[in-house]
């Protein structure tokens, strides 16, 4: 949730960045402009600035403090051998990144990063568009059962983890005895275990939690399609599947696009859920960027190595999002631009 | 949820005489297909929550015979033993004081960072927004590790409650601001021009009027950061240890302690997503209202 949560604001400020960067271009943003009366630019607004610093330093200063200066530090300390005490004397310049991406284990968990990010994608995104869909209908039910496809969300990602945890266990747990029970042989080192079936087994679990934060979205999405277009279609003779594919889904394309870059941030992330059900084991099978960045500062205080790594993390999720909001979402902006201007006025 | 799903209804409705509008959407109206994978996904949804709910009314010997089956007979032993154990009320007590920390100070700070970036106008105002909307772009894990030494050693703050609320409340933050900035730039201009004539300055205009019509705002901005910090797991499995454990760490701890002991993991698992559960359901249209607000941007 935290991570979803964090990617769902990173994408309200990709937008937020659009509604203040372009009406900068073309001169001030509606709000401002209207917002200046003629009586006050006679004098310099010395004291509304110092307000404004006043008013804005607590959060600035916490920000700074506990965001931007670990951040510096985070590459500070990728450039230097060091084992997290004494000073940081032993610099080994970029020594740190090369043994990053030359480790096996590293380029594994990026390698497992992007399985989970194409993987989330395909299995979630029609998934949860086809239920979407159909929790759309007038149904009887039809609170409630937004109401529970919500729970999975709402819980922590290490609760989730220790449920599926014990109900993966191979000789008690609920998974083996059943599958016993229909006469199917279960792997023996439980499906956590055996390296095959680690990561796969990992993205049912994350299907499990995240399908919800999906449906709800799509949900939220459909909310925006006018009813009077699928009547048209109606009148018209379109089925509905028609109307869905025809008109829906091409409508909620924005919202679709927001979900997929939402959701490749959290996988990019990815962290606790891992750590709950496999720490990355069996063999490395299931360790991505941050668990092997956090084994390695934890567990071995290689505190270069895990900076290093978590700098490699960063530049990764950075230019997935300016690539993604240059190719992808810039397509809904002029959708989205009319809409703030109103707002703001 | 139901308030979403009702709010945008009324006018269409109007505008469409009713008899043509039930005529029509009876053609769509859910059939038994929709019905069945309606339950379906409930099934799907619920198994596993249920399981260890019911898990927990279970013995160990039970669970390994019938995993399917209803508890027989019912055993309270395990939610006992978890209710009466002091561990559990001590994480639950941190879990609740670490994020009511963390949410007032994202509520407080990030009210006063948004209304003079929203309002206001000064020099490198939109540049001072831009830092912050570029701490969106930051994954928290990156800074995890300077983070945890930062804390530890220079602040000593290590094993506190502030020590976690300070750099949680920090990572909140910039979505705090992103979200309330347009609502109280959405506030009239009238309003203010209206308290100006009337004698009342910037910061009277904040606490009398700015305040009262963000309460939905901060709402939503809060519960996201109570809901963030209630299931973080990653920092505070690294600043926290013994009785400062959140409850997320308890969870793990003891699941790792007794993984043997099944039926007391899902009591105890049980027992700690009963809270947050019903805090969220409650909440849940100002989540679901939050997020609308960041896909719709």
């Amino acid at each position: 949730m935290a991570d979803k949560t964090q990617a769902s604001a990173v994408d309200a400020g990709l937008s937020a960045t659009h509604g203040s960067q372009t009406p900068a271009a073309g001169g001030r943003t509606p709000s401002a402009a209207g917002s200046e009366p003629a009586r006050r630019k006679a004098k310099p607004n010395y004291r509304q600035a110092i307000e404004a610093g006043i008013f804005i330093a607590p959060a600035l200063a916490l920000f700074a403090f506990f965001v931007v200066w670990p951040m510096i530090k985070a590459v500070q300390f990728s450039l230097y051998r060091w084992k997290g005490f004494g000073p940081l004397v032993d610099f080994v310049g970029l020594d740190n990144y090369i043994r990053v991406l030359q480790n096996d284990v590293f380029i594994g968990s990026l390698t497992h990063n992007l399985i989970i990010i194409v993987a989330s994608i395909a299995i979630q995104l029609p998934l949860g568009l086809l239920i979407a869909l159909l929790l759309n209908r007038k149904m009887w039910g039809r609170a409630a059962l937004r109401t529970i496809v919500f729970v999975p969300y709402v819980l922590a990602e290490v609760i989730v983890g220790v449920i599926w945890f014990q109900m993966l266990q191979p000789n008690y747990g609920a998974i083996a005895v059943v599958l016993d029970a229909v006469g199917i042989q279960g792997p023996p080192q439980g499906f956590l275990g055996t390296v095959e079936l680690a990561l796969p087994t990992l993205m049912v679990v994350l299907t499990w939690k995240f399908l919800g934060f999906a449906i709800i979205l799509f949900l939220a999405g459909l909310q925006g399609v006018p009813e009077e277009l699928h009547e048209a279609a109606q009148i018209d003779g379109a089925s509905w599947w028609q109307t869905q594919v025809k008109i829906t889904i091409p409508l909620i394309g924005p919202t679709l696009r927001t979900w997929a870059f939402l959701s490749m941030v959290g996988s990019l992330q990815l962290f606790d859920m891992v750590w709950i059900l496999t720490k990355g084991g069996p063999a490395n099978a299931t360790t991505t960027m941050v668990t092997f960045l956090i084994n390695e500062g934890t567990k071995r205080s290689n505190y270069g190595i895990a900076s290093a790594a978590s700098v490699v993390l960063f530049i990764i999720a950075l230019v997935f999002a300016l690539v993604y909001q240059r190719f992808v979402l810039r397509r809904d902006n002029p959708d989205i631009e009319p809409q703030r201007k109103k707002v703001t006025r | 949820m139901s308030a979403v799903t009702t709010t945008p209804r009324p006018n269409p409705d109007k505008a469409v005489t009713p008899k043509r509008r039930r005529g029509k959407r009876d053609g769509h109206a859910a059939g038994p297909f929709v019905y069945f994978m309606a339950i379906l996904l409930v099934c799907v949804t619920l198994g596993p929550v249920m399981f260890a709910v019911l898990g927990g009314f279970r013995t160990n010997a039970q669970l390994a015979e019938s995993p399917a089956g209803l508890p027989d007979p019912w055993v309270l032993d395990n939610y006992i033993r978890v209710i009466t154990s002091e561990n559990f009320w001590i994480y639950t007590m941190n879990s609740t004081i670490v994020a009511v920390l963390t949410t007032a100070m994202v509520v407080i700070f990030g009210m006063m960072a948004a209304y003079p970036l929203a309002r206001f106008k000064f020099k490198y105002r939109e540049q001072i927004f831009m830092i912050f909307v570029a701490g969106l772009l930051f994954p928290a894990t990156v800074a995890v590790i300077p983070l945890f030494i930062l804390i530890t050693k220079d602040l000593g703050l290590g094993n506190s409650w502030m020590g976690l609320a300070l750099p949680q409340a920090a990572f909140a933050l910039p979505m705090t601001i992103v979200i309330l900035r347009p609502f109280l730039q959405a506030i009239p201009n009238e309003l203010e021009e209206a308290a100006n004539l009337d004698g009342t300055g910037r910061i009277g205009f904040f606490w009398r009027i700015v305040l009262p019509l963000s309460g939905p705002g901060m709402v939503t901005t809060g519960v996201l950061a109570f809901v963030g910090s209630w299931n973080a797991y990653l920092l505070p499995l690294l600043l926290l240890q013994g009785d400062m454990k959140t409850l997320p760490l308890g969870v793990a701890d003891f699941s790792s302690q007794y993984s043997s002991d099944q039926a007391g993991v899902f009591a105890f698992t049980t027992l700690s997503m009963i809270p947050a559960l019903i805090f969220f359901l409650a909440m849940q249209n100002k989540i679901v209202n939050g997020l609308q607000g960041a896909v719709k941007g």
